[in-house]
This record gives C-alpha cells, sequence and structure tokens, in this order.
C-alpha cells in the first residue's frame, strides 16, 4: 500500500488517489505554430525512467486537488510531494 | 539433438534419467554475431528461432540479463486468442493461433495448448450489441467467433452468477472457442532448445550495458561479458524497452507499469474455458493443477518493480466475486508482478528504427503471451529482409506522428488510466 502525503490534507493511503502520469510535460502553447513532431511528442512519448520520476497525483477521493510527487519507480519509495505550482 | 518421445522417455528410464542430454547450452560470447537479440524471454527465444528456421541465419545471440524466461513470459495468465476487430491485429494474432495449433509438434516439445475456449461476458444490451460487431468483424477475417445467449453460458459456467440479485447480470457473451491456453514456460523452454539446436547461442547473465552505433549504423554491443560486435541488433526487452532505448538516444511511445497475477489454492475441476469479466477487467481459468488463475487490471503508475500493492488485487478480486461468487471461499495461493511495456494506443511496435541494423520489438501491454509466435515470426522477418511482414506492416513507430493508431479499445491515449 502507498501512503502518499496530500500537500493539503496529510498522509493518506493510496485508495483515495488516482494517478496522472509523467509531471514534466508540458503543453504547447496557445496560439503559438506547433510543429507535428512537437505535438506528438507531448501526447505521446514519455521519458520513462527507472528510479526518480516526478508525477501528478489526483486526490480524487478526498480534496479533489491535483499534487506533484517524486517517487522511485523501481522500489515505489515516496521522496517528496508538492503543491503544482511549487517547485518540487 | 535427442528427441523427446515415449522411446526416449523409457530409454531414459532404464539409466535412472541420468543421460539425458542438456536442453541448451551455457556458450561464452563470441567476438561477433550476425544478428544480436536482447532479452531471452519468449519474444527474443522465439525470434531466434525463427531466424534459424525460416531465414536460415544462425550466428545469433540471445543476451539475457537474468536467466531465460524469467520476465514476463514467466509471470503471465497463459492466455491466446485473437478475437480483435481491427484487421491489423485480427490477422496478426490469427496467424499466430496458427503457429499455437502445432507449436508442440514443431518445437518437440509439448507446451501444452489448450484450445479450451476464451469468454467475454456481456452484461448489458449494448454491449452484447458491441461484442456480436466484433464477433463479425472476427469472421471476416476468418477467425471463429460465436455467440453465447445466456441459457448457453448456464450450462457452460454453471458457478458464475446468474442469480437475480446479480449486480451485473450476464446477458450472453462472446466466444472464440480455439482460444485457451498454453504451458507458460514450456514455450520458452521449447523455443531455447530448438534454436540452441541450430547454433544459436543463448547467453544468459549478460547485461547490455551500451551500443556502438557509427555514422547511423550499429557496429556492436556493449555487455558486461564484454563488447560484441553485431551487424543486426534487435530489442525484445518488453518492459524495459525505454531504457535500452536511452542508450541509443531514442524516446518512445510507452511507459512502464506493473501489473498483477495471482492463484488460489488449487480445488477440483470447476471452469472449462477462460472467462473473462465484461463490466470491469478480470479473467481467470483454471490450471491443469486447478488453481484459479486470475489477473486484472494494472496498479495505474509507473512502475519497474515487479511488484504491486494490495488495493489493485482488492480491486480485481472484488470483480471475480461478482462473476464467480464462490471464489470468495478460496486461499490466495501466490501473488506476482510483471512490468508491462504500456503503448500509447495499446498495439505493438514491431519496426526498424533511425539507426540502420536496429530493430524494435515493444509495446505489448498486457497481451504479450499469445503473441509469441507470431511476434518472434514477424520480427525474424522484419530483420532479416529488413522490412516489416505485411502481418506486422501496421505496428510501425511513426504511426503516432502520422496518426495511424490502432486503438482496438477506441479509448485513446493512456488506455491503463482509468
Amino acid at each position: 500500500m502507498l501512503e502518499i502525503k496530500c500537500p493539503y490534507c496529510g498522509k493518506r493511503s493510496q485508495n483515495e488517489f488516482s494517478y496522472g502520469g509523467d509531471a514534466n510535460i508540458k503543453r504547447p502553447e496557445l496560439g503559438k505554430e506547433v510543429s507535428d513532431r512537437e505535438w506528438d511528442d507531448f501526447v505521446y512519448f514519455r521519458k520513462n525512467p527507472r528510479g526518480m520520476h516526478l508525477e501528478l497525483w489526483h486526490h480524487v477521493a478526498g480534496c479533489r486537488q491535483w499534487f506533484k510527487v517524486s517517487r522511485d519507480t523501481s522500489t515505489h519509495e515516496i521522496f517528496k510531494t508538492s503543491k503544482i505550482n511549487e517547485e518540487l | 539433438m535427442q528427441k523427446y518421445s515415449i522411446f526416449s522417455l523409457i530409454k531414459n528410464a532404464l539409466s535412472n534419467h541420468q543421460n539425458w542430454e542438456v536442453a541448451w547450452k551455457d556458450p561464452e560470447p563470441k567476438k561477433e554475431y550476425d544478428v544480436v537479440i536482447i532479452g531471452g524471454g519468449g519474444h527474443g527465444l522465439a525470434t531466434a528461432y525463427y531466424l534459424a528456421k525460416e531465414h536460415k541465419i544462425t550466428n545469433v545471440a540471445i543476451l539475457e540479463k537474468g536467466w531465460i524466461g524469467g520476465g514476463n513470459v514467466g509471470r503471465n495468465t497463459t492466455i491466446l486468442r485473437s478475437n480483435y476487430m481491427w484487421d491489423a491485429n485480427g490477422l496478426f494474432y490469427e496467424h499466430g493461433m496458427k503457429l499455437w495449433e502445432n507449436l508442440s509438434q514443431e518445437l518437440n516439445y509439448n507446451v501444452m495448448y489448450s484450445p479450451r475456449g476464451i469468454i467475454n461476458l456481456a452484461h448489458s444490451d449494448a454491449q452484447l450489441n458491441a461484442y456480436s460487431r466484433r464477433g463479425n468483424s472476427m469472421r471476416l477475417n476468418g477467425i471463429d467467433a460465436a455467440m453465447l445467449g445466456r441459457e448457453e453460458l448456464k450450462k457452460m459456467i454453471p458457478f458464475a452468477d446468474f442469480s437475480k440479485s446479480a449486480r451485473f447480470p450476464i446477458f450472453g457473451g462472446l466466444m472464440q472457442p480455439r482460444g485457451g491456453t498454453a504451458r507458460h514456460d514450456a514455450v520458452a523452454w521449447g523455443y531455447a532448445r530448438q534454436a540452441d539446436s541450430m547454433g544459436v547461442d543463448i547467453i544468459q547473465h549478460c547485461e547490455v550495458t551500451g551500443f556502438e552505433v557509427q555514422d547511423g549504423k550499429i557496429m556492436g554491443v556493449q555487455t558486461s561479458r564484454g563488447n560484441i560486435k553485431a551487424k543486426k541488433v534487435g530489442l525484445c526487452v518488453a518492459g524495459s524497452t525505454s531504457l535500452l532505448a536511452e542508450k541509443l538516444n531514442m524516446k518512445l511511445p510507452i511507459e512502464s507499469h506493473v501489473l498483477q497475477a495471482c492463484v488460489s489454492e488449487p480445488v477440483k475441476p470447476f471452469l472449462d474455458h477462460v472467462v473473462t469479466f465484461g463490466a470491469g477487467h478480470f479473467y481467470c481459468s483454471q490450471s491443469d493443477k486447478g488453481e484459479m488463475v486470475m489477473g486484472g487490471d494494472l496498479d495505474g503508475y509507473n512502475s519497474y518493480a515487479q511488484r504491486g500493492n494490495l488495493p489493485t488485487l482488492q480491486h480485481v478480486l472484488s470483480e471475480g466475486v461478482a462473476m464467480f461468487p464462490n471464489l470468495s471461499r478460496l486461499k490466495m495461493l501466490r501473488t506476482w508482478g510483471g512490468i508491462m511495456d504500456m503503448s500509447m494506443d495499446g498495439s505493438p511496435i514491431i519496426d526498424k528504427t533511425h539507426i540502420a541494423g536496429v530493430y524494435l520489438n515493444c509495446g505489448w501491454c498486457y497481451g504479450g503471451f499469445k503473441a509469441t509466435p507470431v511476434s518472434g515470426w514477424t520480427f525474424a522477418y522484419t530483420i532479416a529482409q529488413d522490412r516489416p511482414h505485411e502481418l506486422n506492416s501496421k505496428f510501425k513507430l511513426n504511426r503516432f506522428n502520422k496518426g495511424r493508431l490502432i486503438d482496438e479499445k477506441g479509448v485513446g491515449t493512456k488506455t491503463w488510466i482509468g
């Protein structure tokens, strides 16, 4: 069982959260010409590292806030969590 | 190579089974190979076998970091099927089913192919309509499919919940009678033994640490047991594909996720088919030993850990109990996890890469085991001929960029979420 520390509610069990994937993905800016390759990269391509992974989680059965988590994909250890607008 | 038969069994019984030949050798890596296959799982072993058999390329090495058959080919729920709707998938997996049907004879190794039929249960009229559409598409591609009514299903799977109080009442189902199961380890060992007998070097405990590329062309691989030159290199490493691709400066449309499976204590025969739950993600069959073999959803977050957490198992098994209420009386014997190479449209990638002589076989999601023979068969063709076979011509790496996704389930990207 993962125990995830929501930056708003504190430590809760994994059951209350849903996963939102890689937090490094940035949507191409609106109103700017976007090449097919950039869009392709944004939608489909991922670094998929083994080890430290910066990712988004959603406290869906709690305060419903999105936040950032740094977690080890090879051990599932959670290093740190932060609010979405904070640097991790 | 010594042929396995009733006569060789009797002969060896007389000498107390002390004189069997080794099934495959343990060679030192040579300096150079025509083809190096990275990954000694089912797909890698099958690729080497078909390279030798179909294309007469025998100067081949399989490099395996651990031991052969220790990854996903030893961790799956052994289900075989070709019940797909899209042509690209249907024709590909159906070729695989044809290979499965004769595999024990071909490999002289009993892979225990059991065409017990796979049944997808439907729990609403809409779902029944969707299944009949899929069944019709399958039959147009020459794949066997049959619609089953509630009364027929009562006779076939009497222990399913047909009561009035069922939360998800069973309306009917789609069946592929030739679908079924096979013995997963035997598949790896059978391919390994035949590949070895044709001259393929199976090199275990040999980790690939880097690649040598010159002017956009592969020259060889660096390994924990020294440098090995190679004219061609094929990647068959499932969940670890992104890690090797990074060493080639490639980013892939893949995330690695952990999928758990489990078996119960063995009980007397009560389930003759493979059955899937239509109102969630759960599938089960009964092994020859009597254990219920069960699986379902991914844990749902990026993972390379080969183990998962209990909330997912609880979720999956609660679906199982909704389908077969008597499962709740069984004790769990074992659970385990494997790392799935989840592609962004749910379909595999078997293709060339931007580096001449490097070939990619990945993106199998949950469905790699059933594809073992056809994956090896088409990947061997792609490597030997330096172009995809018609069967894997749609499984291209650039299909994401071109908008030619093969999204069998029609759920777009991130098929593993929700």
